[in-house]
């Protein structure tokens, strides 16, 4: 097999049928480029080369979310984003850019100064390198390291600089490991976000993705998250919930892929298969039957995350697998794997609790918050990934707190635990003043889940939901067979038919004495 | 004096058992949907459920097409005649051997009073009850919207014949074992040959 840029180019065979190559080589052998020659100092000056042919793709990126971390949601009205939001993971981005824009596609958003106009902080490389020995540093702001380099710190484990040239002569389409260099690690760390995207799915068997299955249809994340002019489709800020549109036929929809029905259709069952099937695709989503557990791959997911523990204790406390369940910057965690997602009616309308909203402590504070009931024609049955934990607020202000954790500051507190000192340098950042009075909250954080598809044969089946303690035993407002009974009508039922058993056996009785006494 | 005679047509006796088996196995396996019991698993009751109503509304159309085409639709007419004889027959006399059951059974008037009300009830009520419901049921998704029906309505109804049928269920076979002798309307049905009386003028009207 041929591979151009570690790229297989040869046709694969997935069952019957013939399957072209995802990523297609160049027809640019960007080795020949003299622009390309080197040797690059750092990662802007490959930018400037790329930017001499490719003139406008800096312009068409400076447009997308993934380099502005902000996201105007139409629907909601809420600008969201990475620059934006608040999480219960590291909570925000606010003072902690240098850790947290590492995975950012530029260089060097260090501070709140960073100017998001700058071509030149574009980085090309994180995605269309195809060698896979590109890699951001960690604490970089985005960049990659260009001496050698210890982290963590006293670790042992030198990064050692990347050979820039060499990355940027054999650039190509991106592949998974582009995408999953940041996505597969969002949270700090393997499979800790999303539960549904983690280091398994890099070269995922058909077991854990039939799409990208590595050794069959070996999609790229672009099959399905169509891009052009370097836009991304399928965001989960404005999740889709559902697709009506159907089947994508480029010049009549929308060119997007990124919903099950774009190439399934809205009846992607055969009739002979089951003829119920198909039924359920208005009220329930595909996700729902046919990811029947995230966190599959041998990665385990970040479910609760206890920030009101940590600095108590110096010692890491980690399970028989290596995760850690304590860490004294970070506090308690539980991992999962192969987990049961939890199901909600959902409509793709997200409300995301901003800094500015108002928490009520008294309860459990939802990070997001979202739309749909049965009742609601365009919601249907999700699967969710609910990530639950503690974080701190501010309890005269009443709104979650933003830490200033990373830094080598006085009020970073992974430097000197004290949470009034980071809290008001976090909360200050985002021009809050910190009333100087902090608690911890409990929060949930709710992810639609959409990847992990499990073959056929794997999918949910009819018994899991239509059950008495079933998947969907805690959905309401709806009547679904083999769940739900009318109970008063039950007990009159039975007691009825019972009572006709009792009269027909009294009678019964009656004759047969009767029958007795005359013989 | 009575005679034996041919009472049940082939055609008559083939839908009785028919039905009385697709009948038991919808209400095994619907009383299961319903979350009664756990025996199958859903998606087979279900399945199974799907099928037998299936096979069943085939019967019924052709019962129906049957009752008209031989006029048999005329013995589930109604009557008050002899209704409360029949009655106290049951409730007292069935008890005395020496008391003669009122009602002479005819070719042409082969149901009691009491049978003719069960049966009709059965055919007007419970039956288009269940077929009506049973189908919106199973086409659930093809409702039109706005149409101010949910499934919990439609489950309701059903659920409620289901056990109407259960109790005419109950009483019907107690019912064919009180004959002299006690198997006596249970061969009629399979035999088709009964003890019948010669028809009298204005009688069993």
């Amino acid at each position: 097999m041929a591979t151009v840029g570690g790229v297989a180019t040869s046709a694969i065979a997935a069952g019957d049928r013939e399957i072209r190559p995802q990523n297609a080589p160049s027809t640019a052998d960007h080795s020949a480029f003299a622009e390309l020659k080197g040797p690059f100092a750092n990662g802007p000056e490959v930018t400037k080369a790329c930017l001499k042919c490719h003139t406008k793709a800096s312009h068409q990126l400076m447009r997308t979310t993934h380099w502005t971390w902000a996201f105007d949601n139409k629907l909601t009205g809420q600008m969201l984003g990475k620059k934006n939001v608040i999480n219960n993971f590291c909570v925000a981005t606010a003072t902690n850019w240098p850790r947290c824009t590492s995975c950012h596609i530029g260089y060097g958003w260090k501070n709140a100064a960073f100017d998001l106009t700058n071509q030149d902080a574009v980085d090309c490389l994180v995605c269309h390198d195809a060698t896979g020995k590109y890699k951001k540093f960690p604490a970089g702001a985005g960049h990659p390291v260009y001496e050698p380099k210890e982290f963590p710190p006293k670790s042992g484990k030198i990064w050692q600089p990347v050979d820039l040239a060499m990355v940027a002569q054999k650039v190509g389409q991106p592949t998974r490991a582009n995408c999953g260099a940041c996505h597969f690690f969002g949270g700090g760390g393997d499979g800790v976000k999303h539960g549904d995207l983690d280091s398994s799915m890099f070269k995922p068997d058909k077991a854990l993705d039939v799409h990208m299955d590595a050794k069959g249809l070996n999609f790229t994340c672009q099959t399905c998250h169509t891009t052009g002019g370097h836009e991304v489709t399928g965001s989960r800020y404005a999740t889709k919930a559902v697709d009506r549109i159907g089947v994508d036929v480029p010049g009549k929809t929308d060119f997007t892929r990124s919903s099950c029905e774009s190439c399934h259709g809205l009846t992607p069952h055969p009739e002979s298969n089951h003829p119920k099937l198909n039924d359920h695709t208005d009220r329930v989503a595909c996700q729902t039957c046919h990811i029947p557990e995230f966190a599959r791959g041998g990665r385990k997911t970040k479910t609760w995350w206890d920030w009101s523990t940590a600095g108590q204790s110096k010692k890491v406390i980690k399970d028989a697998d290596g995760y850690a369940t304590y860490h004294p910057k970070k506090g308690d965690f539980v991992w999962q794997a192969n987990v049961r997602p939890e199901y909600y009616w959902f409509n793709g309308n997200i409300r995301y609790q901003l800094l500015e909203d108002k928490i009520d402590p008294t309860g459990v504070v939802n990070i997001n918050a979202f739309g749909g009931d049965s009742t609601d024609a365009d919601a249907r049955i999700w699967p969710f990934k609910v990530m639950r934990g503690k974080q701190p607020y501010d309890v005269k202000n009443r709104i979650l707190a933003v830490p200033h954790l990373f830094g080598k500051d006085e009020a970073a507190f992974w430097k000197h635990y004290d949470w009034d000192k980071a809290l008001e340098a976090g909360l200050k950042a985002r021009g809050v003043s910190y009333s100087g009075e902090h608690a911890f909250v409990e929060t949930r954080y709710f992810w639609p889940i959409t990847h992990m598809v499990a073959p056929k044969a794997q999918a949910v089946g009819c018994n899991e939901c239509h059950a008495k303690n079933g998947r969907l035993e805690s959905l309401t407002g709806f009547y679904m067979p083999g769940r739900d009974s009318i109970p008063w009508l039950s007990t009159l039922g039975w007691y009825g038919a019972l009572l006709a058993l009792i009269g027909v056996g009294l009678h019964g009785a009656i004759r047969i004495i009767a029958a007795m006494r005359r013989s | 004096m009575k005679t034996r005679e041919r009472v049940f047509s082939r055609f008559e006796r083939f839908w009785h058992w028919f039905q009385a088996v697709l009948i038991i196995a919808l209400m095994i396996t619907g009383f299961e949907v319903n979350g009664a019991y756990a025996l199958v698993g859903y998606e087979e009751a279900a399945g199974w459920h799907r099928a037998c109503a299936w096979v069943l509304i085939w019967l019924w159309v052709f019962a129906i097409f049957w009752h008209l085409v031989t006029g048999e639709w005329k013995q589930y007419i109604p009557t008050t005649e002899r209704l409360m004889a029949v009655m106290k027959y049951y409730s007292v006399g069935i008890f005395d051997h020496s008391v003669p059951h009122p009602y002479k059974k005819t070719v042409r008037f082969k149901h009691n009073p009491l049978q003719r009300i069960a049966y009709l009830s059965f055919n007007i009520a419970i039956t288009p009850v269940i077929w009506i419901t049973g189908l919106l049921y199973m086409y659930y998704n093809d409702w039109p919207a706005n149409w101010g029906l949910t499934l919990g309505d439609v489950a309701l109804v059903h659920v409620a014949a289901a056990f109407a049928m259960l109790i005419f269920f109950i009483a019907h076979v107690y019912m064919a074992f009180t004959g002299h002798p006690p198997m006596q309307y249970v061969k009629a049905m399979i035999t088709g040959y009964d003890d019948v009386y010669p028809e009298e003028k204005g009688a069993n009207k």
